[in-house]
């Protein structure tokens, strides 16, 4: 079915960006000619040590941060485990997340019996509640070991005011490692505000075309976190494991075209995603656009309760359809986008953002999130725009 | 024809696929998410559903997966435990297919634009002379399957396959190992598929529904005993009633939840002369009074004449040619014509 597909529109890139050219470019070599181990203490090891070291060196002067402090993981999913359990290991105490985070924090707060703090309508952790919760659990006499609250959700693309959040983390339980899973956040924000006011971020290098299996995560100077993975004592005895010379590498490159192109794509994109929504929302009656934002004409909330989302994510919910129908369509169309996230076997689970923010499960079933980034053309949206009208189309009228 | 094919993960609707797939056909496999607990048989585990996808890998055909879970739970397994709490034996396996995989898959390739749904079940649908659909047996008579597909109408049999039915299960497992499927010696699945085997039913239905004792009396109601779980207990059961050993052998004659009270008595007390059935369903047009069928209580068992003595929109009674044991209330009744080949009509055990 898939290969009678003239056109593919590729707007999934919340899920994983294309890998930048300058990122391939730049892993090459350490598959090929220096595959030396980096440990070693010869001239070919040395030659690994020498790119990851400049790697370091560059995505620290990057993110704001000290060489020092710029660990790499296999991915956010890891740089996640690595604060909550590692915190938690290290200092003892209660894991807080918001309602809204990503699984690789949820279930990690979950499994430690921590404090999940409810999100409100727009997807962000509810300030007021996480400064109560932060307090109750000091009036029980615990220590906070870690709060961990995303810059951008996953799903729905709301960012989050980080410095309000470490303001009330800071006041109400001064010794927590505040965390936050960055994921969503480098290819849209400067990633260096995040990484001023916490103690450790994750992020995932394939969100920013990068490859997959990679990750930085910074962990502040002063902060302790148990390591995760034991061993060898690599990254500063932080992360174990021979080290991934050619992702390291790679990861850094496409960091920096991520970051020095930032500014421009900002512009480019907020423009293909005001078209995507506003073409959609202007031919169909009963889509709700889950964050009212940006690009929307109508309903438009007071001033005081727009909430800023990022322009890589077209978060749409359909009344009266349902996302694995729409997909399917979508997908025959030529159109890869998704709705929530998919559990092992690959099925589509009700989304636990969409439910924390409150939306009516009438929407909330009919789903869709179209997600652009660097590699997303204006051809792409309009595609998209005439595949989701006519599959939504389509879908109501047949039922 | 551009067909979607149900994938549980096992050999039968690998080869389904397969045969589909040989015909030319327009094939795409989906594997329904049925239940999110605790199961280690079915097509819920993600063992069955990687068995499913690359299977449909190696045939080339897209697969997808579609969660259903909820219509599963409001539909199957809600109705188990509500058919336990009331004292009556139900069939999961029927009602899933009744309503997840002929009504809720079906209504989804409809609207996704598919010409029909096919599933790896051993029967066959035949259209007669008169244009009507039918249901047939399988070619391979131990492991038919008519009596589980036996509620699908007309509408439901023009949008249905079933690409195994004309083949054996050896013949199955055949296909299968020539195209070097993975599923080829994948054992059959048996069993509910939402219930653990470590757990087993009793865990399972403890779990959702508080078990209540109930005395065990015979049929001039003098007590013999007690049992734990009345809602476990089954019309013709003999085992697990905690009676004193000796002739004769006790069976359940009766079971009433809410009087909390299990009747018992002598094997030839189960003997009736005739079955009541409700929730009708005629694949058809109702049979006239008087018309004598082939009628089948389980899924394995085998048929009995009857004639039909009550015919209403919804409801049935069969008068036995010779007396047969009481089906259990909740039970499926089957109802094939004469040559005991066609499905004509089915419903559920009063």
């Amino acid at each position: 079915m898939t290969s009678s597909v003239r056109r593919l529109a590729y707007l999934d890139h919340a899920a994983t960006t294309p890998m930048r050219e300058s990122a391939i470019a730049a892993m090459a070599p350490y598959l090929a000619e220096h595959y030396a181990n980096p440990s070693g203490s010869h001239r070919s090891s040395r030659m690994a040590r020498t790119a990851i070291d400049e790697a370091r060196d560059d995505v620290a002067d990057v993110l704001g941060c000290a060489p020092g402090e710029v660990v790499f993981t296999s991915g956010g999913t890891e740089g996640d485990n690595a604060a909550v359990f590692g915190a938690v290991r290290r200092h003892g105490g209660v894991a807080v997340c918001s309602a809204v985070e990503h699984h690789a924090v949820l279930h990690c707060v979950e499994h430690l019996h921590g404090e999940v703090v409810a999100a409100d309508r727009f997807g962000l952790i509810d300030i007021a509640a996480l400064k109560q919760t932060l307090e109750r659990v000091a009036q029980r006499g615990e220590r906070v070991a870690v709060v961990s609250v995303m810059a951008v959700n996953n799903e729905v693309g709301t960012i989050t005011p980080m410095r309000d959040v470490a303001r009330v983390v800071r006041g109400s339980a001064e010794h927590a490692v505040f965390h936050s899973d960055a994921v969503q956040a480098a290819c849209w924000l400067d990633v260096r505000d995040i990484v001023a006011v916490t103690d450790v971020v994750s992020f995932s290098a394939h969100k920013f075309g990068g490859p997959k299996g990679m990750g930085v995560m910074v962990v502040k100077k002063g902060v302790t976190l148990e390591p995760l993975i034991m061993g060898g004592g690599q990254e500063r005895d932080r992360r174990s494991g021979t080290s991934n010379v050619a992702g390291i590498v790679a990861t850094a490159a496409a960091l920096r075209e991520t970051v020095t192109t930032r500014e421009a794509e900002v512009v480019r994109v907020a423009e293909l995603k005001r078209l995507l929504i506003e073409g959609i929302c202007s031919q169909l009656p009963d889509v709700l656009e889950t964050v009212p934002g940006l690009g929307t004409t109508e309903t438009r909330p007071s001033a005081r309760n727009i909430a800023s989302t990022v322009p890589g994510v077209a978060h749409l919910c359909f009344a009266d359809v349902e996302s694995e129908a729409l997909l399917f369509l979508l997908d025959e169309a030529g159109v890869c986008a998704s709705a929530a996230s998919a559990c092992a076997s690959g099925a589509m689970e009700p989304s636990h953002v969409l439910r924390a923010m409150g939306v009516p499960s009438r929407f909330a079933k009919g789903a869709l999130r179209l997600s652009l980034g660097h590699t997303t053309t204006r051809d792409d949206v309009a595609h998209a725009v005439t595949a989701a009208v006519a599959s939504v189309r389509r879908l109501r009228t047949t039922q | 024809m551009k067909v979607l094919v149900a994938m549980s993960g096992g050999v039968d609707s690998s080869v389904a696929a397969a045969e589909l797939r040989r015909e030319g056909h327009d094939v795409v496999g989906v594997t329904m998410r049925l239940w999110g607990g605790e199961s280690d048989t079915g097509c819920c585990s993600v063992s069955d559903v990687d068995d499913a996808r690359r299977v449909a890998q190696q045939l080339r055909i897209d697969h997808l997966v579609f969660n259903f879970s909820e219509d599963f739970s409001t539909h199957v397994v809600d109705p188990y435990v509500d058919a336990h709490r009331a004292g009556t034996t139900p069939n999961p396996c029927i009602e899933c297919n009744r309503h997840l995989k002929f009504d809720r898959l079906s209504q989804r390739a409809r609207l996704l634009g598919f010409d029909a749904v096919a599933t790896g079940h051993h029967a066959r649908i035949e259209r007669q002379p008169s244009g009507v659909w039918r249901v047939a047996r399988g070619a391979d008579a131990a492991k038919d399957q008519s009596y589980v597909v036996h509620m699908l109408n007309q509408r439901e049999l023009a949008y249905t396959l079933f690409p195994v039915g004309h083949l054996t299960k050896v013949q199955v497992r055949e296909r299968a190992r020539e195209l070097g499927l993975r599923t080829a010696s994948k054992p059959d699945s048996q069993d509910v598929c939402f219930i653990s085997k470590t757990g087993g039913r009793e865990t399972f239905l403890g779990h959702r529904i508080p078990f209540r004792s109930a005395r065990v009396v015979d049929e001039s109601g003098k007590e013999l005993g007690t049992v734990d779980a009345v809602e476990m207990i089954t019309v013709g059961q003999r085992r697990g009633l905690r009676l004193p050993g000796g002739a004769p052998k006790q069976f359940v004659l009766d079971v009433d939840t809410e009087r909390q009270t299990v009747v018992v008595g002598e094997e030839s007390r189960l003997s009736r002369n005739d079955l009541h059935v409700g929730w009708v369903s005629w694949s058809h047009e109702p049979l006239p009074i008087g018309s004598e069928v082939m009628v089948q209580t389980s899924a394995h068992g085998a048929t009995q004449p009857a004639l039909l003595e009550e015919v209403d929109t919804n409801s049935v009674v069969v008068r036995w040619r010779e007396a047969q044991r009481r089906v259990a209330p909740g039970q499926s009744v089957v109802f094939y014509d004469v040559t005991d080949r066609l499905v004509l009509a089915g419903g559920i055990a009063s």
